[in-house]
């Protein structure tokens, strides 16, 4: 179920990253946006990420804050850190429940 | 359960015969709270309590809820540890017994806290709703509440709190770019005096450890503001103010902490925002007397304690390196590569160990700091920030 939605979400762009980078980028938004937005991602410094929220935003927009970052706020870019392919994996996480 | 076992580590080292009587006639084990501390695993929203002295974990307690940017105090008499987690949740824990004493969830979304000098209040700065909450540190009975309202009925999030000699505590107004100065007085309800337009987005703040400066760091432009408490009339007042000006910066990947500052003899070596260098300044006229190249975007900047040398970690992705910066020189003196994801470094009391959590590698380990050799391992679930009791003696730990 959970898995399906997530293959909608991506639309046509669906792949899988391997395994291994699965698990190095939940770790990263766990931990790393996590200092900003809360290690369950409920909201910090930053706005709260939970799928409630973010389901609101469509892919592109979420998809160009996170690699452009908000200017003017704490918000950094995260390009050259994780590739579009892969903020695109997060995005889809966020929306149907981030892995733990 | 878990006390037994507490007690039966704690006198491990004392002969089998007078353990057994002891531990039968009191409940309370014979040991001392000087050497302890606390590591928090934030994961797994438990702590760690541990000894010092032989470098062993004594025990875990679990349940403290969300534990991501958790910070703890001390009470005076070094048994009590409270403990900030990022859900609101504030958990008063007994080292000696391994036991939760008592526990509130006072907010929606909290950032850290203070205890006053006098050890009877605990202060806690939320972010939602934005303001700050005193408790009283026997009971944790809400004893008041301050609402960081602003403008026109808004309310910030609450960032940087510290305590300041005479019951008082300090705190920045992120939303709204105030600091407030809380003075909880013997009698009657505290009284705030509030200082206006520092600066845009104070992310953090600190105290020095005479109780003298107040700084606090900003996000949204150049600087610091610094509020100097023994003035007759305290007043903000810009430090380093044209700092990165007209270069471009790097970004930032995590917060820096202000409280990593470092105060070394007559100098303050602290994390420069979005660059990779850490700036010295002198202590009382906060001016620039030098730029330390570093590896990576500093996050703490801890200065051991007796301020020859600063040890500084580093923000994603170059966090699996540390490096020593001898603060005569401002060489470095020393790069360790500990493993990945160093979050934190505490020093013992008198600096000459210094434990590192190394996050990535479920890890703490322990360097000797005159030789820099690893003396010791110990096993922790994703650790980050470790506290040890002889922070209660401190002013702004
Ligand atoms: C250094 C702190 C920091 C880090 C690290 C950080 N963020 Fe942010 N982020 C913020 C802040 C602050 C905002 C709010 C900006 C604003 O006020 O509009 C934000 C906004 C956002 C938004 C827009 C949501 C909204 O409500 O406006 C998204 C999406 C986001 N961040 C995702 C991420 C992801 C994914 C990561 C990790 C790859 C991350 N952030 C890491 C501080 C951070």
């Amino acid at each position: 179920m959970v898995v399906l939605a997530g293959l909608l979400a991506f639309g046509t762009s669906a792949w899988a990253l391997e395994e291994q980078r699965e698990k190095e980028l939940t770790n990263l938004v766990r931990q790393d946006c996590g200092s900003c937005h809360g290690m369950t991602l409920k909201g910090g410094l930053g706005r709260s990420l939970a799928r409630e929220r973010i389901s609101q935003f469509d892919d592109d927009t979420l998809v160009a804050i996170i690699l452009g970052g908000v200017p003017g706020t704490p918000m950094p870019p995260w390009r050259g850190l994780i590739t579009d392919e892969e903020v695109r994996w997060i995005v889809g996480r966020l929306k149907t429940g981030f892995p733990e | 359960m878990k006390r037994r076992e507490f007690i039966k580590l704690a006198l491990a080292t004392t002969a089998a015969g007078t353990a057994a009587t002891r531990a039968s006639a009191c409940p309370v084990s014979s040991r001392a709270t000087g050497d302890l501390g606390v590591i928090v695993e934030r994961a797994s929203g438990s702590i760690l309590i541990i000894e010092s002295t032989g470098r062993t974990v004594l025990d875990r307690i679990e349940g403290l809820g969300d534990l991501s940017h958790a910070s703890v105090v001390f009470s005076r008499n070094e048994r009590f540890a409270y403990i900030f987690g990022r859900d609101g949740g504030l958990t008063k824990v007994d080292l000696i017994n391994a036991v939760i004493n008592r526990r509130v969830v006072q907010a929606g979304n909290s950032i850290g806290g203070a205890i006053s000098d006098d050890g009877r209040l605990v202060a806690v700065a939320n972010y939602e709703p934005g303001g700050v909450k005193l408790f009283d540190s026997a009971s944790l009975a809400e004893v008041g509440e301050i609402a960081a309202e602003f403008g026109r009925d808004q309310r910030s999030k609450t960032v940087g709190i510290a305590d300041a000699p005479g019951r008082r505590f300090l705190f920045s107004l992120y939303d709204g770019g105030e600091i407030w100065l809380v003075d909880c007085g013997m009698s009657g309800p505290p009284k705030v005096t509030k200082f206006g337009g520092v600066g845009s987005l104070p992310y953090d703040g600190l105290i020095t450890r005479d109780g003298r400066y107040y700084l606090a760091g900003l996000f949204g432009e150049d600087g610091l503001v610094c509020l100097d408490l023994w003035a007759d009339q305290p007043a903000p007042r810009r430090i380093l103010a044209g700092y990165g000006k007209g270069e471009e910066k790097l970004p930032v990947y995590k917060m820096p902490h202000l409280r990593g500052w470092a105060q070394a003899g007559d100098r303050f070596l602290l994390p420069a925002v979005g660059r990779h260098e850490v700036l010295v300044v002198q202590a009382e006229t906060f001016q620039e007397i030098g730029r330390v190249a570093v590896h990576g975007q500093p996050v703490f900047v801890m200065a051991r304690p007796d301020g020859r040398h600063a040890w500084v970690n580093f923000a994603h992705p170059k966090n699996d390196v540390v490096q020593v910066i001898d603060s005569r020189s401002l060489a470095i003196q020393r790069e360790l590569r500990p493993g990945p994801a160093v979050l934190h470094m505490e020093f013992t009391g008198r600096g000459h160990e210094v434990w590192l959590s190394v996050r990535d590698a479920d890890r703490v380990d322990v360097y000797d700091t005159r030789t820099f050799a690893k003396l010791a391992e110990l096993p922790a679930r994703k650790p980050s920030g470790i506290f040890f009791t002889c922070r209660a003696h401190r002013t702004g730990f």
